[in-house]
């Protein structure tokens, strides 16, 4: 189980960016991160792959542990070796290397061969695609193709925990129903899944459990489903309720500017 | 005729030298960032110790020796030095290994004081001939080890886990790290091979044609310099054309001298720097630079 205690995080010893967060990721779950830019996502997953120093970033306080180990000050690759692997937000796949070249970049970790070879055919029978591009440049796939590319790469080093950052930025809504679907499956067979979201249509039709963060702070948790049902989620994130009505009536009655001259 | 062939056959000889150490540079520089400026004391490092070591061992095992020793000393600059301190900005890293340059040739320099430290290679000053065209024994065998060596660098650039390793690395190494590749054992293994390129280099540069092991054997490293940049700083294929470029074009520069004695004496030891300038000209990131391959 990944959890996380109290962790304030703070950029260039100023700029604080997580006040306090605690959360959890049980063993076979999806939990789903929601918020809005800058609330602290993906502070959170620096931190816990041990990356946030490349970015002028500090742990205050609190504490990120694994199984009962302590993650905080492990190298990133140490990090990996436990068995959590973060797929980066905008894929950040190696361009210019071939399709086959990523996923062994993604699997460097593992000595055994005959594990590697299973984890890379594990990827290509969840991604048939990958399959048949195997030897062409990565930076040629088309978006939804590069997202798969990169999340093959992260199961490439067998992790016990997913950690995935905003998978379906800039993709087609068809792409990102089939990534959530994947994430499902990924799920399925025994991976846990740490999916930090905007999009929280999809984020939450996955998820077992859901924290929204705001601000640097965890403002709202709970089941998934149920916190789909709630009043501010549903306005916040799914985008319809009584809130936005009311918005749209503003605008058609031509009193816009009341709202700020009140 | 002769004169051509012969100039070409030594030009090539001379650039896959240049190659060496150019793939050298361009590996430690993709892999950590740095430009090492302190090749040329590498360089000379490695002949001199096989030099030295040739005194009284056996000429194969000192040049093994050597080149090991040379490879080790670029791993305790990586670890002692650059991987403390990576992050820190490109020119004070390209500053530091200036320091570490002058401190080696130094100590070198004193150490090599007036003797005249010959290479004891087994071939000596021998020439082959290819009908009227002649290449000294060493030069020859520079080339054949030469071409052996960029073939196996190649390969195990693009196949082997270190390379791809090393191009995640190269391309993306925060994302390389979240992978679980260790920035660090890139770095260390780039310096490893890249000083040990160097030792090889050096060995044959010290030989025949070139009167011994000298401290000014370090200032012909420097001209595989241009040899990089020109290929492009962060293209190991680029290194090689470079290098071939770069040997070519002084090797005809000096032996066509009496043709261009308009420019000057001496206008071979200049042309590799006339010659990256133009490239750079129409090239400003080199032959084989990156540019970039994306689809947005």
């Amino acid at each position: 189980m990944l959890e996380v205690e109290d962790l304030r995080v703070t950029y260039g010893g100023a700029v604080e960016a997580l006040r306090g967060v605690t959360l959890a990721v049980p063993d076979g779950k999806v939990v789903a991160v929601l918020g809005s830019n800058g609330a602290g996502k993906t502070t959170l997953l620096r931190a816990v792959s041990s990356v946030l120093r490349l970015h002028r970033g500090r742990v205050e306080s609190g504490s990120v542990t694994f199984d009962g180990k302590s993650l905080l000050g492990k190298d990133p690759s140490q990090v990996v070796d436990l068995g959590l692997v973060q797929v980066p937000e905008g894929r950040r796949i190696f361009s210019r290397l071939t399709v086959e070249e990523n996923l062994r970049a993604g699997g460097m970790g593992a000595r055994d061969k005959s594990a590697k070879k299973a984890a890379q055919q594990r990827v290509y029978d969840l991604f048939p695609v990958l399959a048949e591009r195997r030897t062409g440049r990565a930076g040629l796939l088309s978006g939804g193709e590069q997202q798969m590319l990169a999340i093959g790469r992260a199961l490439m080093a067998a992790p016990k925990v997913l950690l995935l950052d905003e998978p379906s930025l800039g993709l087609a809504p068809r792409i990102i129903g089939q990534i959530g679907e994947i994430i499902h499956e990924i799920n399925r067979q025994g991976t846990s899944v740490l999916l930090v979201e905007q999009n929280a249509t999809m984020a939450l039709e996955v998820a077992d459990l859901a924290y929204v963060l705001d601000v640097g702070e965890v403002s709202l948790q709970g089941d998934a489903k149920e916190l789909a049902a709630t009043d501010e989620v549903q306005k916040l994130y799914l985008g319809h309720g009584s809130d936005a009505d009311e918005v749209h009536a503003v605008v058609s009655t031509g009193k816009t500017l009341s709202r700020w001259t009140a | 005729m002769t004169l051509f062939l012969s100039l070409l056959l030594n030009g090539l000889s001379l650039g896959a030298l240049y190659a060496l150490i150019a793939l050298g540079f361009s590996v430690i520089f993709k892999a950590s960032e740095v430009v090492s400026f302190m090749h040329g004391s590498l360089l000379l490092f490695g002949a001199y110790t096989t030099a030295r070591l040739a005194a009284d061992l056996p000429f194969g095992v000192a040049v093994l020796l050597g080149i090991g020793l040379t490879a080790g000393v670029g791993l305790l600059v990586e670890r002692l030095l650059i991987n403390r301190l990576r992050g820190s900005s490109v020119i004070s890293l390209a500053i530091l290994t200036i320091g570490v340059d002058i401190i080696l040739v130094t100590e070198l320099t004193r150490r090599i004081g007036s003797d005249i430290l010959n290479m004891p290679a087994p071939w000596g000053g021998d020439v082959i001939r290819i009908g009227d065209v002649g290449i000294t024994t060493n030069r020859a065998y520079a080339m054949l080890v030469a071409a052996v060596l960029i073939a196996l660098f190649f390969a195990a650039f693009r196949f082997s886990d270190w390379g791809v390793a090393m191009r995640a690395n190269a391309e993306d190494g925060e994302t390389a790290a979240l992978m679980g590749i260790k920035p660090g054992r890139v770095s260390a293994l780039a310096w490893v091979v890249g000083a040990g390129l160097a030792a090889v280099a050096g060995l044959f540069l010290v030989g025949s044609p070139t009167p011994g092991v000298a401290p000014g054997i370090q200032a012909v490293a420097l001209r595989a310099f241009p040899a990089a940049i020109l290929g492009g700083l962060d293209s190991t294929g680029g290194a090689l054309v470079g290098g071939l470029i770069i040997g070519l074009a002084e090797s005809f520069a000096s032996g066509y001298q009496d043709q261009i004695l308009f420019l000057g004496r001496g206008f071979g030891d200049v042309v590799p720097y006339v010659v990256m300038i133009l490239v750079l000209l129409v090239r400003p990131s080199g032959l084989f630079g990156t540019r970039e391959l994306t689809r947005v």
